[in-house]
């Protein structure tokens, strides 16, 4: 089996810690996969990239090319790897509206791995008040561990250090991922609901 | 085909002025530009309905019967009835009487609406849209076939031997279309009545359309009312067209630029290539609207928006001088030229009498001491 990992990065700057830890992240989770005898494939969807098309999106209501393809990967991912900057003690703006012009349900039960960079470790708590309970409310499998690198994170190899939050949520995100009942909800178009049913609903 | 315009009824400000018509002036306009729709020789004039600022759609069949008396031949229909907040009692009975002032010249589509709020003021749930369009229509479809109606429901009160007056004019319910952009349950439900189907087909990109329209036209044939591609389809449109593109660009983007809806977004350019909005010359418009049947077949029904984001009624009366004289002629041309004999026309009131066997007059009769409140149904015991 292949399993396909969508990593989301919101990280702004060129090169961004962001994305360092989205990356790190990606090959840990890949690691960890093989281990269990998945292929693996990974999808990076750069947010700055689509940062425009996210804009036009929540004012037309639908996305543009691009943008429609970002959707098309993180829907169809059998796991999301979804990295923010901490702004303003939460996830980033950009973060946020990218999650909001998905389409409903589009994360429902998928395995997610969540993971924030600051400047400070002061903020290591936002994955907890912020993050977690955004995926909760659209339906995500969230791994316990979350993982926040604060920028001392990447000069320490202390105990407890980012590389072992690292291997531990990824670990746990290839256990959802190996676990995850298999099936797609049918698509609505391809079975639709019978009228007879609709008017007896 | 049949062509014509639908008209959302917004009251917005002119970008290029400033200034917005006030809500006398934007009733007045709606009337000419209908009345000028039927003078260029379009088919179809269509109202939506709304019932906030900045629109001045509510009360749709006012607007049509006063139309209605100042045209001829142009048939006066909705985009859309708002089925889901609106008693279908109410809709069977103003829509039958507009039937009968107009001489059979309407037809409706049926949508649910896009402002939130309408719901609750209402007295509705807006997590009930689909099951109040679904519970909705199938008890107006009955009130316009059953003399009397004995019914039960989730959302309305009951009735107990009920009948809508005036009954449908020669005995033939007014056509329904039902719209949606993107709800597969209304799909289901046109095709589950045989009845014609609208994708709005403006704003949004072709994909959306692409899918109901497939999606209505196989259930369709599923329910036995002829084969895929004699379902009845609809489409929306939107353009703005001057002799050179140039031009027709220039004038036309600060209106796009500033629109509700998509205004602010992406640019003009993009917005052509990612929806089916035309703005360039009449011949270009002629070749994107051709295109359409690529995407959804032979269809029955053309209307496009012409009368929004501001543009001042001088233009929209050029507009539509331009998409009568130099667009429509060529359209109608070309796509009959395409259509297979097989694809029927769209339903009007004189082709649903003649296959009902002709008019019949179906006024019910009360019984003389009605004032008592006995109702028909006891005057047959």
């Amino acid at each position: 089996m292949t399993s396909t990992i969508a990593v989301v990065t919101a990280g702004l700057g060129r090169p961004s810690t962001t994305r360092l830890l989205a990356d790190r992240l990606a090959e840990a989770t890949d690691r960890a996969l093989r281990l269990r005898d998945e292929e693996v494939h990974v999808e990076v969807v750069e947010l700055r990239e689509l940062a425009h098309d996210i804009t036009d999106n929540l004012l037309t209501g639908f996305p543009g090319t691009d943008l429609a393809a970002a959707i098309r990967t993180v829907a169809g991912a059998d796991a999301v790897v979804a990295v923010t900057p901490v702004f303003s003690a939460s996830y980033s703006g950009l973060f946020k509206s990218f999650f909001d012009v998905l389409e409903d349900g589009a994360l429902e039960g998928k395995p997610v791995l969540i993971a924030a960079t600051a400047g400070t470790a002061r903020h290591s708590l936002v994955l907890e008040f912020a993050v977690r309970p955004l995926f909760a409310y659209l339906g995500a499998t969230v791994a316990p561990t979350g993982v926040f690198g604060a920028t001392e994170d990447f000069g320490s190899t202390a105990s407890g250090a980012l590389a072992d939050r690292v291997d531990r949520a990824a670990r746990e995100l290839a256990g959802l991922v190996v676990g995850r009942p298999s099936g797609d909800a049918p698509d609505p178009f391809d079975n639709p609901t019978p009228f007879a049913e609709l008017l007896g609903g | 085909m049949q062509f014509g315009i639908f008209t959302v009824g917004d009251v917005t400000t002119d970008p290029t002025t400033g200034r917005a018509p006030t809500e006398h002036e934007r009733i007045k306009a709606t009337v000419e530009i209908a009345k000028k729709a039927e003078e260029v020789g379009l088919d179809v004039f269509a109202t939506g309905e709304h019932h906030n600022p900045p629109f001045i759609a509510s009360a749709p069949t006012t607007t049509l019967a006063y139309i209605g008396a100042q045209t001829e031949r142009i048939i006066l229909s909705t985009a859309t009835t708002l089925i889901t907040t609106t008693d279908p009692v109410l809709i069977a009975e103003n829509y039958a009487k507009l039937q009968h002032l107009t001489d059979g010249r309407v037809d409706l589509m049926m949508g649910r609406g896009n402002t939130g709020p309408v719901y609750p003021w209402f007295g509705k749930d807006i997590r009930d849209g689909i099951p109040l369009a679904i519970e909705n229509y199938h008890l107006l479809h009955r009130l316009w076939r059953e003399d009397v109606v004995s019914w039960e429901g989730r959302f309305r009160t009951p009735l107990q031997g009920f009948t809508s007056t005036p009954r449908p004019l020669d005995g033939v319910p007014p056509f329904v279309w039902h719209g949606s952009i993107r709800s597969p349950e209304i799909a289901e439900q046109a095709a589950y009545y045989g009845e014609g189907f609208f994708a709005n087909h403006i704003f949004w990109p072709k994909e959306h359309t692409e899918r109901m329209v497939g999606l209505y036209r196989r259930r369709f044939e599923h329910y036995g009312h002829g084969s895929a591609d004699q379902a009845i389809v609809g489409l929306g449109g939107q353009v703005f067209m001057r002799k050179s593109s140039q031009d027709a660009v220039r004038e036309f983007r600060p209106y796009f630029d500033n629109a509700p809806v998509y205004g602010h977004g992406p640019s003009l350019e993009d917005f052509m290539e990612q929806t089916p909005l035309t703005v360039g010359s009449p011949q270009q418009v002629i070749e994107r609207t051709l295109g359409f049947r690529e995407y959804v077949g032979d269809y029955q029904r053309q209307l496009f928006l012409m009368d929004h984001a501001g543009l001042p009624l001088r233009t929209v009366l050029e507009q539509l001088e331009i998409l009568g004289g130099e667009v429509v002629p060529v359209l109608r041309r070309e796509f009959a030229a395409l259509r297979p004999a097989h694809v029927p026309d769209a339903p009007t009131h004189a082709s649903l009498v003649a296959a009902a066997g002709g008019p019949k007059d179906s006024t019910v009769h009360a019984a003389d001491d009605d004032v008592t409140g006995q109702s028909p149904e006891e005057v047959r015991r």
